[in-house]
């Protein structure tokens, strides 16, 4: 089955290295993946605040694409654009008046919006269509002794949880053992990241992402792996500041669970973007790349 | 300014028709199932830092108080986790209520200026309109330059680390066909029968 691949802006920007072992990841389990052309911007949750129907409209050019590609369904690796996706495409079925709308929008950009294609996450792909078993016997190095906190987040289970359990999600926790590491028990794995907040009102964002780092190391946790861009932003940029703002008891690496799964495949450490972060996955590079 | 800050709200400062043209509409309608048994403030992780929790917005707004309900910061600190949308006992989408009086918000000028939270959902959405992608580096550029430049000048280091490790760009990301995309969204608007986004 070939996948129309949604990377959304950040993947070609702050989160760039979530794109590269996403890729490095899916070739390694030889799946088809191929980029939707001229794809645009999800609408994430900042168009939604301001125009709710343009951010139907958004999301619908961008699945109108995908179905063009003959592909089985759209994955997309961001959290924020997995949801908006999915969640305009709800609202265009829910809603006759809406989806006349926007369908006729779409048709005079000259396209046609059919609404048949699955929007998936790739915690889900992994787990569901390429599986656990097919996972672990390609795995060349396993993360022996790694302990991983795994955190999810939250839009990629609320506020509708397709693929796993919507307040105890547990699908990277075995992708991850999988890839032979050991994930600790982490109950904040849902908590908001503190999303933009971070940018804007900078106190509260980074006081709800200190919560998670502190967590994570009480729980002996070696790394965090998180499966959104903006997450990941989050927990791996401000350590310093944080460190400033709250004490030394939140240093941790954080990286994508891509990057970890690429390791346990056998992907170079340069295709998946591990020089790309920002707390120090140097312990991580000796041991395992 | 208040000599005495107004605790009190009155039947007077009410608009009914606000309640009435919200729950009205598609998206509030559960507005009316709430209880206010306080699962949403209590499950807030950010209700600690909002000057009405999640249950009084919910309740302001149905009563008809439109001031409070659209000038609060509460409105603006939700980050869409829709932790209390899912535990609501009684299936109040109060996420999708939040981003309709973000949408109302910013249509009746009423947000709380010097928010910044504001002026990047429309700094944002300007972005995408007229290019079809935003640009990260870009998107936060605009924004301090706008809000709060002594920020932007503490924020070196970390442009700098961004910049070490390719993850800051420079070029502005634009799709190729921005002209469908602005027709698309154009239409959209046309006919939902909406005014043009302020």
């Amino acid at each position: 089955m070939k996948y129309a691949y949604f990377p959304g802006c950040s993947l070609k920007g702050t989160g760039r290295a979530y794109e590269e072992s996403f890729l490095a990841v899916c070739g390694a389990l030889g799946m088809e993946v191929e980029e939707i052309p001229d794809w645009n911007c999800c609408g994430a949750t900042a168009y939604m605040s301001v125009d709710e129907t343009q951010a139907l409209a958004l999301a619908a050019r961008n699945l109108a694409l995908a179905e063009r590609l003959q592909a089985g369904a759209v994955v997309a690796p961001c959290s924020g654009c997995y949801l908006e996706l999915m969640k305009s495409k709800k609202l265009i079925e829910e809603y006759d008046d809406t989806g006349r709308h926007i369908r006729r929008a779409i048709q005079a950009g000259g396209l046609t919006y059919f609404g048949k294609i699955a929007i998936r996450h790739p915690l889900d792909v992994f787990v569901n269509d390429v599986g656990l078993e097919a996972i672990r016997s390609k795995v060349r190095q396993p993360l022996t002794g790694l302990h991983v906190a795994p955190y999810y987040g939250c839009q990629v289970v609320r506020p509708f949880a397709t693929f796993d359990d919507q307040r105890r999600p547990t699908s990277m926790d075995r992708l991850l053992e999988a890839a032979g590491a050991a994930p600790v028990d982490f109950p904040l794995r849902t908590r908001c990241c503190g999303g933009s907040l971070t940018g804007t009102v900078t106190e509260v964002g980074l006081r709800l992402t200190y919560i998670l780092l502190r967590e994570a190391t009480r729980r002996g946790a070696d790394v965090i792996a998180a499966c959104c861009p903006l997450c990941q932003f989050n927990l791996d940029s401000y350590q310093r500041e944080i460190k400033r703002r709250h004490g030394g008891d939140a240093e941790i690496p954080v990286v994508y669970f891509t990057q970890l799964l690429g390791l346990a495949l056998g992907a170079p450490a340069d295709r998946l973007g591990l020089r790309r972060n920002i707390s120090s996955v140097r312990p991580l590079l000796a041991a395992w790349a | 300014m208040e000599i005495i800050p107004q605790r009190m709200r009155y039947d007077s400062q009410r608009d009914p028709r606000f309640a009435q043209d919200l729950m009205g509409s598609s998206r509030c309608k559960t507005l009316t199932q709430c209880i206010q048994c306080g699962t949403c403030s209590g499950l807030c992780p950010l209700s600690a830092y909002m000057d009405l929790t999640p249950r009084r917005v919910i309740n302001l707004a149905r009563a008809g108080f439109k001031n409070d309900a659209l000038s609060c910061n509460t409105i603006w600190l939700c980050a869409s986790c829709y932790a209390c949308a899912v535990e609501c006992p009684k299936k109040v989408s109060i996420t999708d209520i939040m981003y309709s009086l973000k949408r109302l918000a910013i249509r009746e000028g009423l947000y709380p200026k010097g928010s910044p939270i504001p002026v990047l959902a429309r700094e944002f959405s300007r972005m995408v309109r007229s290019r079809g992608r935003a640009t990260e580096s870009r998107l936060v550029l605009n924004l301090y330059l706008k809000t709060n430049l002594l920020k932007l000048l503490g924020m070196w280091r970390m442009g700098l680390k961004l910049i070490t490790r390719g993850r800051f760009s420079f070029r502005a990301e634009r799709i190729e066909r921005v002209n469908e995309l602005r027709t698309v969204l154009a239409t959209a608007t046309a006919e939902a029968g909406e005014g043009p986004v302020p």
